[in-house]
């Protein structure tokens, strides 16, 4: 259905008929395939019958409106030619918000029902039904951008694509209480999207990188939570339950983004977490390479969350008295005040300078300051094997 | 993001408040309303009734005791709140400075995030 919908966004602009038109032709499908049998090229098929309901709906509107002429007949030979990229830069329109960036990939090119984004966002479907017509409204008003963007405006809309392909993963990558199936999903709709992604541009290497980064990530995902659902830190991770295959391609995918000309966030966090993937055990990591690698990404990229992670690196090419310094330079960003990944990384170092008293207050402090329940219990209990008599 | 933004609310300040900048309010809430649900940022929102005819619960011994509220020992109450999903805690904040009780001398408004959410919330 998405590259039926793009193969007609692509040739008429107007996304909100074509998607209405798209889901007509798919119902006329429900109703005629079980009886007439599916038809030698259902794609084209799908894509005739949707073109020629957008017509009708033209027609009629323009009828009402300004009892005009008609427009051309569609040409009802359609090229089977998968549209899905262009669908993609669509919905990553630089007028909408990264939120509903999100919702409309995964509504139009995810194909996912209303019900189910909001489901995934935990929020009423009437919310989100209001969000995804709006951003409609907004790319209409903007002028549908079709044709779609070349040259340096296609670069730069990719990179936003990448970036919503990247949340979209974290929202369901993030362990969070309950509806954690639907999160699940969410995860696994992102790396489907990716791969489709890398498949038509296999030689962009910030897009290998994501993709590999996905899988490296998602890979630990049995090894990430108890049963209980208690988060698991990755020094304390059963190895073995991590997924080997996807481990396997991942290390791959990472392995080849980083041959690509040019250097981006993505590659280094994929290169970093290929890192981790490489190490038998959490003691056989190699930090001096995941110590370079952050200090190469915090060059391109800086962003205080990854001298946070350098920090932690460092602490453990050079110990913990060496990542509190590194640290200390961060106390007078705003961004980083009272945040609790700053809070229970200090902690973490801390205790392992045998600071016990101070890292009790940093993890009890970390502990009030996350809005993650799952992270918050695991900060108590950290702090709980400290707290002084 | 989910966040509530919360109504404290001092009934002195609003009774000192003339009748057109009451209405002002309200018109301020209706506007504000009308837009979060274009945007598609609002979940819901409430107002809760005076604090007056708030009851506090307290089990001791297993038996419930009633009292009147409200709760706590302090002049402002809970009125009501706004319950949003915003992409961030700026936005959040940015929208609760276009409540009409946040520019009210003597109101405020409290921005916090949701933790955890169970059970269907339909504006």
């Amino acid at each position: 259905m998405p590259q039926v919908l793009g193969a007609l966004v692509r040739r008429y602009g107007r996304f909100d008929g074509c998607e209405d038109a798209v889901q007509e032709a798919g119902l006329a499908a429900s109703v005629q395939w079980p009886v007439a049998g599916v038809p030698a090229n259902p794609r084209g098929w799908l894509t005739t019958v949707a073109a020629r309901r957008l017509i009708d709906q033209v027609r009629s509107e323009r009828a009402r409106r300004e009892r005009e002429s008609l427009p051309p007949e569609p040409p009802v030979d359609v090229p089977d030619t998968d549209d899905t990229l262009l669908l993609l830069l669509l919905c990553c329109h630089p007028a909408l918000t990264a939120a509903s960036q999100t919702a409309l990939t995964l509504r139009a090119v995810g194909g996912l029902s209303t019900a189910e984004i909001a489901r995934a966002f935990l929020v009423p479907e009437a919310t989100m039904a209001a969000r995804i017509s709006r951003a409609k409204q907004r790319i209409r008003a903007a002028g549908s951008s079709f044709p779609p963007p070349v040259g340096a405006q296609r670069e730069q809309r990719l990179r936003v694509v990448l970036h919503v392909l990247y949340l979209i993963f974290n929202e369901g990558y993030t362990a969070s209480s309950g509806e954690s199936l639907h999160r699940a999903e969410l995860a696994a709709e992102a790396i489907r999207l990716a791969r489709m992604v890398h498949r038509r541009l296999p030689d962009d290497g910030e897009v290998t990188g994501l993709l590999a980064l996905m899988l490296l990530t998602h890979a630990r995902r049995a090894a990430r939570t108890t049963d209980g659902g208690d988060l698991v830190p990755l020094p304390e991770q059963d190895r073995s339950r991590w997924d080997a295959s996807l481990i396997t391609e991942g290390l791959a995918l990472a392995r080849a983004s980083l041959g690509a000309p040019a250097l981006g966030p993505y590659q280094l966090q994929a290169a970093i977490a290929a890192t981790h993937a490489d190490a038998a055990s959490a003691a056989q990591t190699d930090w001096r390479q995941v110590y370079a690698l952050y200090l190469i990404l915090e060059r391109i990229a800086p962003n205080p969350m990854v001298t946070v992670n350098r920090a932690v690196a460092l602490a453990e090419v050079a110990g913990p008295a060496a990542g509190l310094a590194l640290l200390a330079g961060l106390d007078g960003d705003e961004r980083m005040r009272g945040h609790h990944r700053l809070l229970s990384v200090r902690g973490h170092l801390l205790e392992k300078a045998g600071q016990r008293a101070q890292a009790y207050a940093h993890y009890r402090d970390a502990a009030r300051a996350t809005a993650s329940l799952a992270e918050r219990r695991y900060l108590r209990s950290r702090a709980a094997r400290l707290r002084p008599c | 993001m989910k966040f509530v933004i919360s109504m404290l609310i001092n009934p002195a300040v609003l009774e000192s408040l003339t009748e057109e900048e009451m209405a002002a309010i309200g018109d301020g809430h209706s506007r504000f309303i009308a837009e979060l649900k274009e945007s598609g940022e609002l979940i819901a929102t409430q107002a809760l009734v005076d604090p007056s005819q708030a009851a506090v619960v307290s089990v001791r011994n297993g038996q419930p005791v009633v009292t009147d509220g409200p709760y706590l020992e302090s002049k402002e109450y809970l009125g009501g709140f706004y319950l949003l999903d915003v992409e961030d805690r700026a936005r959040a904040i940015e929208l609760a400075a276009r409540i009409p009780d946040a520019a009210v001398e003597g109101l405020g408004v409290e921005v916090r995030q949701v933790m955890f959410a169970d059970g269907v919330v339909e504006a």
